[in-house]
């Protein structure tokens, strides 16, 4: 669903600072890109779509403007993928309590 | 009312905005030259450690549990010399309402903003500290803003800093999040400056005041299960707010022979502001990328005098390595049953190491942990790191290079701390302080107040004046 009708909960972006505009004293390669921001809240417009510019009220009732990237916007965060590197550790520190050898 | 809300324009307004929104006059503890009036500051503005205990208290903060880690120990013997290895503590932080020390650090502005009548709080935080203000306001009725470094230019974020953000949203917070760069600064007074919010900072003497029931705590319980008080304390140490409210909670106590020493996470070689390298690092915080800069000059924070001083509290300095810290994190949940945060681990990484050092009836304590989950785990950090380039091998971890590998120690024996050399530290510190105040003549005053922001002697500070070529 690309169209988000007023009330909906959406997320929004925004450039701070192009990179022109940048502070003196940032690292060459952060001077080369612009300074972005996200923020999320319910959508003020009647309807917009993905890419629009549009205004929303933040959670605690900031009304502010940017483009529209995602709606319901999601937490992606997970525990990863496993990582085997990690499994001898446990059995190692086990065996070593146990009085078994430790790897050398 | 159309202000110029131009970059240099806001700034300019910098110190104008920023007494508004914490409502502490800096300039009372100030003199003409170098020095300031470090203790009258915090005296004057702060709480006294009951009344704090009180405010923390009333929202669940403290009194945390503090567990003897008995399997950690007996493996640190298995490597120690004969008849060393001390028994190793943790003070269980990660029971606070919030999941860490931070809401002792965020308790006391939260209250204050409250009291003086603000409507909301805002903080600049990627870390344990957003969600502890967003909880606290939750708790106390106030609006909230944090404001976070999170993502590079290709908008990917880090695991750990995403996670932060859910929490201080499941708080009822609006989270602001930015490109890497210091000019986060800059949304951080526009917010402050459009909504007339208290600037909860971790710098004030209000947060510190906060860490210092920790140390406090720490102290009491040992005397009361042990009859003595611990003979080190170890911190892990990024902006030198947890490692100075403890100290000084500490000797408030009575624990005046306790030795506090420093633990952080080696990202040397990485740059902080890089877009680049935002991401080739697994630690967000308790690393040296702000541990050496926020020790050799802490006012350079979001307050015109930082409270958090380190210099003044620190017996030693250590670093560990991201390799060592995600082992010992791996341990603590397979030999103790407790699965925490990495980077409160840090200086429990450090703790194994220096146990070994010290005799079999001495007694090391971690003084903290911190909540783990989605995002905020090793497994989903180093699964990150892969993703970033970064080779994750198992080996000695002398042979990391920050940015571009991680190294799991091939067993415990190799987790070993490295040694800061403090007086190299202080040094920094008199160089920068005199940096920072070319245009004035060094008086008795500020050689004695250098002598106590670094510990040293008075002969100590001329010499390095000395050495600096400056007139005193
Ligand atoms: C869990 C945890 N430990 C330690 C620290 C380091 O504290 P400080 O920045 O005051 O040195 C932090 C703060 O970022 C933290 O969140």
């Amino acid at each position: 669903m690309d169209i988000a009708k007023k009330g909906d909960w959406v997320r929004i972006y925004n450039i701070v600072l192009t990179s022109e505009e940048r502070a003196p004293q940032v690292p060459d390669d952060t001077k080369k890109v612009s300074l972005e921001m996200w923020d999320k809240g319910f959508l003020l417009n009647d309807e917009a779509k993905i890419g629009d510019e549009v205004e929303v009220e933040t959670y605690i009732g900031r009304k502010i403007k940017g483009k529209m990237v995602e709606i319901n916007p999601q937490y992606k965060h997970n525990y990863g993928e496993y990582v085997p590197e990690l499994s001898y550790i446990g059995r190692q520190l086990r065996s070593i309590l146990e009085g078994g050898e430790s790897n050398e | 009312m159309n202000k110029d809300m131009s970059y240099k324009a806001v700034n300019d307004r910098k110190n104008e905005i920023m007494k508004k929104a914490v409502g502490i006059d800096y300039g009372t503890f100030e003199s003409k030259g170098i020095a300031f009036d470090y203790e009258g500051m915090m005296k004057k503005v702060g709480y006294t450690i009951d009344e704090i205990k009180e405010i923390e208290g009333r929202t669940g903060i403290g009194n945390t549990p503090v567990y003897e880690l008995r399997n950690l120990t007996a493996l640190a013997r298995k490597f120690a010399p004969e008849g060393k290895g001390a028994r190793i503590f943790v003070k269980d932080e990660a029971a606070n309402p919030s999941g860490s020390y931070k809401a002792r650090r965020a308790a006391a502005s939260v209250y204050h903003a409250k009291k003086m009548g603000y409507k909301g709080v805002i903080a600049a935080t990627s870390g344990n500290y957003g969600a502890a203000v967003a909880s606290q306001a939750a708790m106390l009725g106030l609006k909230c803003i944090i404001v976070q470094e999170c993502y590079d230019s290709e908008h990917k974020g880090q695991p750990e800093i995403v996670e932060k953000a859910r929490k201080c949203e499941a708080y009822g917070a609006e989270v602001v999040q930015l490109t890497v760069g210091p000019e986060l600064f800059y949304t951080f007074l526009v917010l402050l400056e459009e909504t007339g919010y208290f600037n909860a900072s971790l710098y004030t003497p209000f947060g510190i005041a906060g860490v210092e029931t920790l140390g406090y705590e720490i102290a009491e319980q040992f005397k009361e299960k042990e009859g003595k008080f611990p003979d080190v304390v170890v911190a892990t140490n990024a902006g030198g707010g947890n490692l100075t409210g403890t100290a000084r909670g500490l000797i408030k106590a009575g624990a005046t022979d306790t030795q506090v020493i420093g633990a952080s996470v080696d990202l040397s070689g990485l740059h902080m502001a890089s877009d680049k390298q935002f991401n080739k690092k697994s630690f967000t915080t308790g690393h040296t990328g702000f541990g050496i800069p926020f020790a050799t000059w802490p006012d350079r924070s979001d307050v015109p005098r930082s409270a958090a001083r380190p210099l003044r509290y620190m017996d030693r300095y250590v670093t560990v390595t991201q390799g060592e810290v995600f082992y010992i994190t791996e341990a603590l949940a397979q030999v103790e049953g407790l699965e925490r945060g990495p980077a409160g681990n840090t200086s429990l990484a450090a703790a194994f190491s220096l146990a070994q050092e010290l005799d079999k009836d001495k007694i090391i304590v971690v003084q903290e942990t911190e909540y783990t989950g989605a995002g905020k785990h090793i497994q989903p950090q180093l699964s990150f790191a892969k993703d970033n380039g970064i080779k994750v091998v198992v080996g000695d971890p002398k042979d990391q290079v920050p940015g571009e590998n991680i190294v799991l120690p091939k067993d415990p024996s190799y987790i070993k701390v490295n040694e800061i050399k403090l007086d190299k530290l202080k040094r920094s510190f008199i160089k920068n302080a005199i940096a920072n105040n070319s245009d004035v003549d060094i008086t008795e005053k500020d050689i004695k107040f250098l002598a106590e922001e670094t510990r040293k002697d008075e002969e100590f500070v001329k010499s390095i004046l000395d050495e600096l070529g400056v007139k005193y």
